[in-house]
């Protein structure tokens, strides 16, 4: 599709983008477009700048060039547009469960938090088996059940968009797991848009409908640095979640054997022009 | 098992203790405390009766009850009272306007690098300046009444709870300061929901470790101009050689530091308990 058509009609487009801090250039032109109700999972080595273009995206940091488009509307900085998860300090040390899930509601000066949204906010934590906790601090759960809550607190107001920064990356790997069919659940239930930033490929294979490879370990025929998107794939045409036994299959073992190979190691310099951009919505400004 | 300690209870590294010998110990010093002086007030009493260094216990329950529960001749007042009352506003003056001060400084300097850039240094420089030695010139612009007075204590701590304050609202993630704009809100939500009440109980935490500095300058102020309060009475009472009311006296002024630190410390613990738990960790 001409990138014309994907600026007017995708729900988050960025164009151009390039970010360095000082000398160290970590973005070099970011090409990227998102449908509304894609869950868009992002993956790359460590220092491939995945969390910058979060922070990018969420506003939290400007970009030094280039267009960031939420639904047609600059970026700008942070908004109610966009929601996010961060891995720790996502809740609010000095309010309890239930009062951390309200304060969105409570902050916002166009809205006010009635009976009924104590009630919905009850009703998601029961969901969540955190019914019994509503009174408790931070600092008395769990690194699960913080994570439960942080991600209810950021959909809780509904955002257009929700920009996750590897937000199960502290857990254990059974904690883990069910977080991430927590979240499927959720997603496939509010029909959100989610940018899911991680350094877990299996994690991002299982999670994302497509998929981002982010790597500083390319060639191209000037002496750059800066990461670019190596790998732009549709992983589930349908759009719907997988088991959690879909990781065990063949397939799945292959492309993560191949990503693995094209975006993580650092011998491997796949050129430019040989990046696997598949995706339909996939494009390239020169 | 026996009731006494055993070897290993009382000399081993890192052991737990009972309840009962944590209290034991930390009431030994105490013991040790009045008993040397019971004997040597006891010895020099028996050597010269007038003796006044060292006055016996009963003379000094004497003199306080004079002080404490007998109208003064003159006035008609209750004198120990009356300086308490007096030196405990002056304290909490003192100590509130600063508090009030720092919290409004620290605050917008951990939030607006404007305001940082512009206070932080000069703030630096002022909690070097000895106070005791401006009170000379606290005299002389304010006068020798309470206005004077004030300014000392409040100039003598307003410094560090306002460093304080400013470094906590630093230490605040900035994670957090981006998701409370994700919710829409504005700077007065930020401010009243998200900063302030995570500031409260380091507020509280600063004022306690400030009140040592502020006794010492109330005492040193009254010391110097006044005509009540408990500093004065001390004073007053230094040229009579008269230990049987400056001991009461000092008694009075630790009890009171002791009660309003414990009461401070019981704040955080009723109402901040997610700021006392993290301290701990």
């Amino acid at each position: 599709m001409p990138h014309r058509e994907l600026r007017k009609n995708n729900f988050l487009h960025i164009e151009d983008v390039y970010k360095s801090y000082g000398k160290n250039l970590v973005l070099n032109d970011i090409d990227l477009s998102v449908e509304a109700g894609e869950l868009c999972t992002v993956v790359g080595p460590s220092g491939c700048g995945k969390s910058t273009l979060l922070r990018l995206i969420l506003g939290q940091e400007q970009p030094d060039s280039g267009e960031i488009l939420i639904d047609g509307i600059y970026a700008g900085g942070p908004d109610i547009r966009r929601g996010v998860v961060y891995q720790k300090y996502s809740l609010f040390p000095h309010l309890n469960v239930l009062d951390n899930v309200l304060l969105g509601i409570k902050l916002n000066p166009s809205a006010r938090c009635t009976a009924e949204d104590r009630e919905r906010a009850i009703s998601y934590l029961e969901r969540v088996k955190l019914g019994d906790s509503l009174e408790k601090y931070p600092h008395e759960l769990s690194g699960g059940m913080q994570q439960r809550v942080a991600v209810i607190q950021t959909l809780f107001v509904h955002p257009q968009v929700v920009l996750m920064d590897e937000p199960f990356g502290a857990l254990d790997p059974g904690t883990r797991e069910d977080l991430q069919i927590f979240l499927l659940e959720l997603w496939e239930e509010q029909k959100m848009t989610v940018f899911f930033v991680t350094h877990d490929l299996e994690e991002a294979l299982f999670l994302g409908t497509r998929l981002i490879v982010m790597s500083q370990y390319y060639s191209d025929d000037k002496a750059c640095s800066g990461s670019k998107i190596v790998t732009d794939l549709s992983i589930k045409d349908d759009k719907k979640a997988y088991s959690t036994a879909a990781k065990y299959s063949e397939d799945f073992q292959d492309l993560i054997a191949t990503i693995r190979q094209q975006g993580f190691d650092p011998n491997y310099r796949q050129h430019v022009e040989e990046f696997n951009l598949k995706h339909t919505h996939s494009f390239w400004t020169k | 098992m026996s009731l006494l300690p055993n070897k290993a209870e009382l000399l081993g590294l890192g052991r737990n203790m009972s309840r009962p010998l944590i209290v034991c110990l930390g009431l030994l010093p105490f013991i040790f405390l009045i008993a040397a002086y019971y004997f040597g007030s006891e010895a020099r009493l028996s050597e010269n009766p007038s003796d006044k260094v060292m006055p016996a216990f009963t003379s000094m329950f004497d003199a306080f009850y004079r002080y404490a529960f007998e109208a003064d001749k003159r006035t008609g007042e209750y004198l120990l009272f009356n300086d308490w009352l007096s030196s405990m506003k002056r304290l909490g003056s003192g100590i509130g306007l600063a508090a009030l001060t720092a919290l409004v400084l620290g605050i917008a300097m951990g939030l607006f690098p404007i305001v940082k850039r512009s206070f932080l240094p000069f703030i630096t420089f002022c909690s070097i300046v000895p106070p005791l030695a401006i009170l000379p010139i606290l005299f002389i612009i304010f006068g020798v009444n309470e206005t004077g007075k004030i300014a000392l204590i409040f100039l003598g701590t307003v410094w560090f709870i306002s460093r304080d304050i400013y470094e906590y609202v630093g230490s605040i993630p900035k994670e957090q300061i981006v998701k409370t704009l994700t919710f829409n809100s504005s700077i007065f939500g930020l401010l009243y929901r998200v900063i302030l009440p995570q500031i409260m109980p380091r507020l509280i935490d600063a004022v306690r470790l400030s009140l040592g500095a502020a006794w010492l300058f109330l005492i040193a102020a009254e010391a110097i101009a006044s005509t009540d309060g408990l500093g004065y009475r001390i004073f007053l009472v230094r040229r009579y050689l008269a230990m049987d009311v400056i001991i009461p006296y000092v008694a009075v002024i630790t009890l009171t530091g002791f009660v309003l630190d414990s009461l401070l410390r019981k704040a955080n613990v009723v109402f901040y308990p997610w700021y006392v738990a993290k301290k701990r960790m």
